[in-house]
């Protein structure tokens, strides 16, 4: 394959390897970090690589917005934006329930570390 | 309709984006002063919402903005003044999550290769899309086909989303509730058990 060829293959998947990236980042810091605040905080960094999957097939280049307008005729796909609507909101929702549990236990044990929490718990 | 190449601006301007996306997420895996990270992630959604404009998703760029780098930013700073700003430093090795992240990356990766290249005008997702564009304004009268598709088209799918933010509040509203009565006993009535 030439290097014009090989560089257009790199722009046609760049999105979808960012989705990977920012996808394997928030696993990373739900797994690997024990606080329970930065453990959502990757959980919101999983959702949002969700969004960029599902919106980027949709974008035509050259297109525009779906709002029907004379002087336009190529228009990106409205269904994903739709599905992801619900999907932020849905996505806030899970955070502030997450949030009041993290209250919660900040409550009963005075910590948010995992570790912490699970010491305590075996000392009990 | 373009294909999607090294000469198109569009799709340069995009990829200039999502490249600052991919570091401010390594910022926040990295920082530990969890207030900077609140920072980092709402100047993430500001980007991301950016982003979801030059993808032609100007409804979802509205409410990234308003949702996911105002309110959630409010929430997180909440918690973070009934709890406290620093992470502790891991007690555990992070080997073994981040050869999971690479190996799950790695195979992700290897999938995408099938997958279609951004912007090609002839792939299966965009089987519906054109249907809904064309029916809008005869049927609705709204020329925004994010718009009728939500409210018209697709409207059960907004009712089970009001369903799901009202049963969050009501579980948030119990949580939190359960806490202030817990600190402040009534005297002869002790906290709940745990």
């Amino acid at each position: 394959m030439n290097l014009v060829g090989t560089l257009n293959e790199f722009v046609g998947h760049y999105n979808q390897w960012i989705v990977i990236f920012l996808m394997v980042a928030g696993l990373y810091v739900v797994v690997a970090r024990g606080n329970m605040i930065k453990k959502l905080i990757g959980l919101s960094l999983f959702q949002t690589s969700v969004y960029l999957l599902y919106i980027s097939p949709g974008k035509l280049l050259g297109g525009t917005a779906p709002i029907i307008a004379e002087g336009f005729t190529v228009y990106s796909d409205p269904l994903p934006h739709v599905l992801i609507l619900t999907a932020i909101v849905v996505g806030v929702a899970t955070l502030a329930l997450g949030l009041a549990l993290v209250v919660r236990i900040n409550e009963a044990y005075g910590t948010i570390e995992e570790d912490e929490i699970f010491s305590r718990n075996d000392q009990d | 309709m373009a294909e999607a190449t090294i000469f198109n601006a569009e799709a340069l301007f995009n990829m200039a984006l999502l490249t600052g996306l991919a570091v401010l997420t390594f910022g926040i895996a990295r920082l530990r002063n969890l207030f900077g990270v609140v920072v980092l992630a709402s100047i993430y959604s500001f980007l991301m919402a950016t982003v979801l404009v030059v993808l032609d998703a100007v409804d979802v760029a509205m409410t990234e903005a308003s949702v996911g780098a105002g309110v959630s930013a409010v929430l997180l700073l909440s918690a973070l003044h009934l709890t406290r700003m620093e992470e502790a430093k891991p007690m555990r090795s992070t080997l073994l999550p981040l050869f999971v992240a690479g190996v799950t990356g790695a195979v992700l990766v290897w999938g995408t290769l099938d997958l279609p290249d951004f912007g090609d005008p002839t792939q299966p997702i965009h089987a519906a899309g054109p249907d809904y564009l064309e029916r809008t304004v005869p049927e609705t009268g709204i020329a925004n086909a994010v718009t009728s598709t939500l409210a018209s088209y697709r409207g059960f799918d907004t009712l089970g989303e009001t369903t799901v933010i009202f049963t969050a509040g009501i579980a948030v509203l119990v949580l939190l509730k359960r806490g202030t009565r817990r600190r402040n006993p009534k005297p002869g009535e002790g906290g709940d058990a745990l």
